[in-house]
């Protein structure tokens, strides 16, 4: 599957922007700037932006509690986002949600979420209503090999096969579910082997590899466009920081994590691909790196110099409407 | 003057689905066997169903498996689904059978459908209706007969309605339907064949606004759903004795129009809520909270519950008797706050 030279360079940008915004991210948390619980996406890069390079805002994505990666992927401005993990009213959801509930509804994505697998189902919801309403509109449902052990994982695959509903369903198996290793947690080899279950394909991706990852979601939501129902995507992939910021990671060797910043970046190879073959200059990439430094920069000043919220904001948006006061 | 038309409270409920579904295409129904028999080739398979109660038979016919559609037994996959297409455009109204099926897609339901408009700050709506089946009185035993209303009334984000008539059902039908937050839509099993008016043309009940089913002016009996008949029966038992009770059916207990209950308890003195649920933390419980709070210096006798024990519902009929509020409960609770 070629991608137009275009596509490649905005496929960079979000990669770089996800890792540098994560890295920043990291780094902010441990100054003490950012509160609560953070859980970083970094390494996994190729896989989002694999498969959001076939979206558009009219299709719909449910994420994880790892969701800065999805989306930056979807496209969705840095500035509302770092803002929204500073806790400040200029948030992406007004500083109401955080890092686990980061969403933007009106650019299709359904929000990041702090229940392993809730997504699943809310996914088909909206591939359902894009299937109802006649529209060539596919969700996406990203989740963790973790999320696959849940019983929403079933439901929901189930859900989509016998309603052949326009959904990919997106397995991204980074090794370790908290601290739990998937060779302990999941029977079988594949998680994407369980879609012979549901009558559904099941296809393995490597998800350190953007060009991998890129055809084989193209083809799937190209099948779901058509009406041809729902892919299961399994694409191995690595997280290169804890869990959540602060985990001491006891579960895995430095030596492993170094491997994969390294050896296996997503970006490096990416890289070396596409300046290889010729499709983009190292300058043209240098470029981008700078760009998006900077962006993320403006990013950090912009959510550290925003207010907090009003306090009075406690008790707004719980309902569209309420006839009693909320006290 | 014309003769009043009438139907049940589930054929009203039948009646604001089929009229909103033609109002407005967006609405979708879902839910275990709903219309029923499918994938069966046996003839007569199809709408052999309608739901355990056959309310909603009759509807995939005007309007098709696409917009009706029956689920497998997957109340996580259902209700979720059913949230997420509230988000992108459609309002579904799904079906989870029996309220005691609730903790399988709870998840959905409270960490997903009741928030994600306060955690993106608004920028969400989630325009669905969960319809269930509550109540005690069919020798169900205790997964199929609980009422569990107090459970989703406390979860800020829900709304929760409880209609006693089918007049109220058909417009908090249609009123849920319409409303852009999640709605619980309550109906109890045993009045789903009671008879009372209901107009033709579609009209809504607005959630959050009591009804004084019966005036008084000696004692405020708050009453939720089947409890509202059982009231009332008490209120004539008394008015015989020459008390005035008067009786209020707040309809919805999210929102709770807290201002008809005040405005009563203060005209009457006296307060009694009755209700089917088990009960701590329960309605019973925060409607009297609201009183001793907002009203106490208009109170001449203590506040009474008259609710469930705290057990699960028992199946024999005997028991099952004893443990749904009772008619002569509710006068000797009465006659007690009256004589104090």
């Amino acid at each position: 599957m070629d991608i137009p030279r275009d596509k490649l360079l905005e496929i960079y940008e979000r990669m770089v922007t996800i890792r540098q915004f994560e890295d920043r991210t990291h780094g902010e948390y441990a100054a003490g700037r950012i509160p609560g619980f953070v859980h970083l996406y970094a390494g996994e890069e190729a896989v989002a932006v694999g498969v959001c390079a076939h979206l558009s805002d009219d299709d719909a994505i449910t994420s994880t509690h790892r969701g800065h990666g999805h989306r930056i992927a979807k496209g969705v401005d840095v500035n509302a986002m770092m803002a929204e993990l500073y806790g400040r009213a200029t948030g992406a959801c007004k500083g109401k949600g955080g890092s686990m509930h980061i969403a933007d509804i009106s650019r299709g994505m359904l929000g990041a979420n702090g229940i392993v697998g809730a997504g699943v189902p809310l996914a088909c919801g909206a591939a359902l209503s894009a299937q109802v309403r006649g529209t060539e509109a596919v969700a996406v449902s990203f989740f963790g090999d973790g999320g696959a052990n849940q019983g929403t994982f079933h439901e929901g695959l189930n859900l989509a096969a016998i309603w052949k509903l326009p959904v990919l369903f997106v397995a991204e198996n980074n090794g370790y579910a908290q601290s739990t290793s998937v060779s302990y947690a999941a029977g079988g080899a594949d998680i994407a082997r369980r879609a012979q279950a549901y009558g559904i394909p099941g296809v393995v991706a490597d998800g350190l590899d953007l060009f991998d990852v890129y055809a084989k979601a193209g083809t799937a939501i190209a099948a779901a466009r058509a009406g041809d129902g729902p892919t299961l995507l399994e694409c191995k992939t690595y997280r290169l920081y804890g869990h959540y910021e602060g985990d001491t990671q006891g579960y895995r060797s430095k030596a492993e994590i170094d491997r994969y910043r390294h050896e296996h970046c997503a970006i490096r190879r990416f890289r070396a691909r596409v300046t290889q073959d010729g499709l983009l200059t190292a300058d043209e990439l240098d470029a981008i790196d700078a760009r998006v430094d900077n962006a993320i920069d403006a990013a950090v000043a912009f959510a550290a110099n925003s207010p907090f919220p009003d306090p009075a904001e406690v008790t707004t948006d719980v309902y569209v409407n309420y006839e009693e006061e909320i006290a | 003057m014309s003769e009043e038309r009438t139907l049940t409270l589930g054929g009203a409920i039948h009646e604001a689905l089929h009229q909103e579904m033609e109002r407005d295409s967006t609405v979708i129904i879902m839910g275990e066997d709903i219309v029923g028999g499918a994938g069966s080739d046996e003839p007569g398979a199809e709408d052999s169903w309608g739901g355990p109660m056959g309310i909603t038979r009759g509807l995939v016919g005007k309007f098709g498996r696409e917009r009706v559609r029956d689920t497998p037994i997957s109340e996580a996959g259902f209700i979720g689904a059913a949230i997420g297409a509230a988000v992108t455009g459609l309002r579904p109204v799904a079906a989870l059978m029996f309220v005691d099926f609730f903790g399988i897609p709870m998840d959905q339901i409270y960490n997903q459908g009741a928030k994600l408009r306060y955690m993106f700050g608004g920028k969400a709506k989630v325009p669905v209706v969960i319809r269930a089946l509550i109540g005690a009185g069919v020798n169900a035993a205790a997964q199929h007969s609980q009422t569990l209303y107090s459970i989703f009334t406390h979860i800020p984000g829900l709304k929760v309605a409880v209609p006693s008539t089918p007049y109220d059902a058909k417009g908090l039908m249609c009123a849920a339907i319409r409303d852009d937050d999640p709605v619980f839509f309550l109906e109890h099993k045993t009045l789903l064949g009671q008879k009372g008016h209901v107009p033709e043309e579609p009209y809504i009940v607005p959630l959050g606004q009591a009804l004084v089913r019966r005036e008084g002016s000696d004692v405020t009996v708050v009453a939720i759903a089947k409890m509202v008949e059982v009231a009332l029966a008490a209120a004539e038992e008394l008015a015989a004795e020459g008390v005035n009770v008067e009786v209020v059916d707040p309809r919805t207990l999210s929102p709770l129009d807290t201002r008809t209950i005040l405005e009563s308890v203060e005209k009457t003195g006296r307060l009694i809520i009755v209700d089917e649920d088990t009960p701590r933390c329960s309605l019973a419980t925060d409607i009297a909270a609201l009183a001793a709070d907002e009203a106490f210096y208009s109170l001449e006798a203590p506040i009474k519950r008259v609710t469930a024990p705290h057990t699960p519902v028992p199946f024999s009929p005997t028991l099952e008797a004893a443990y749904i509020p009772s008619k002569a409960q509710v006068a000797a609770t009465i006659r007690e706050v009256m004589s104090a």
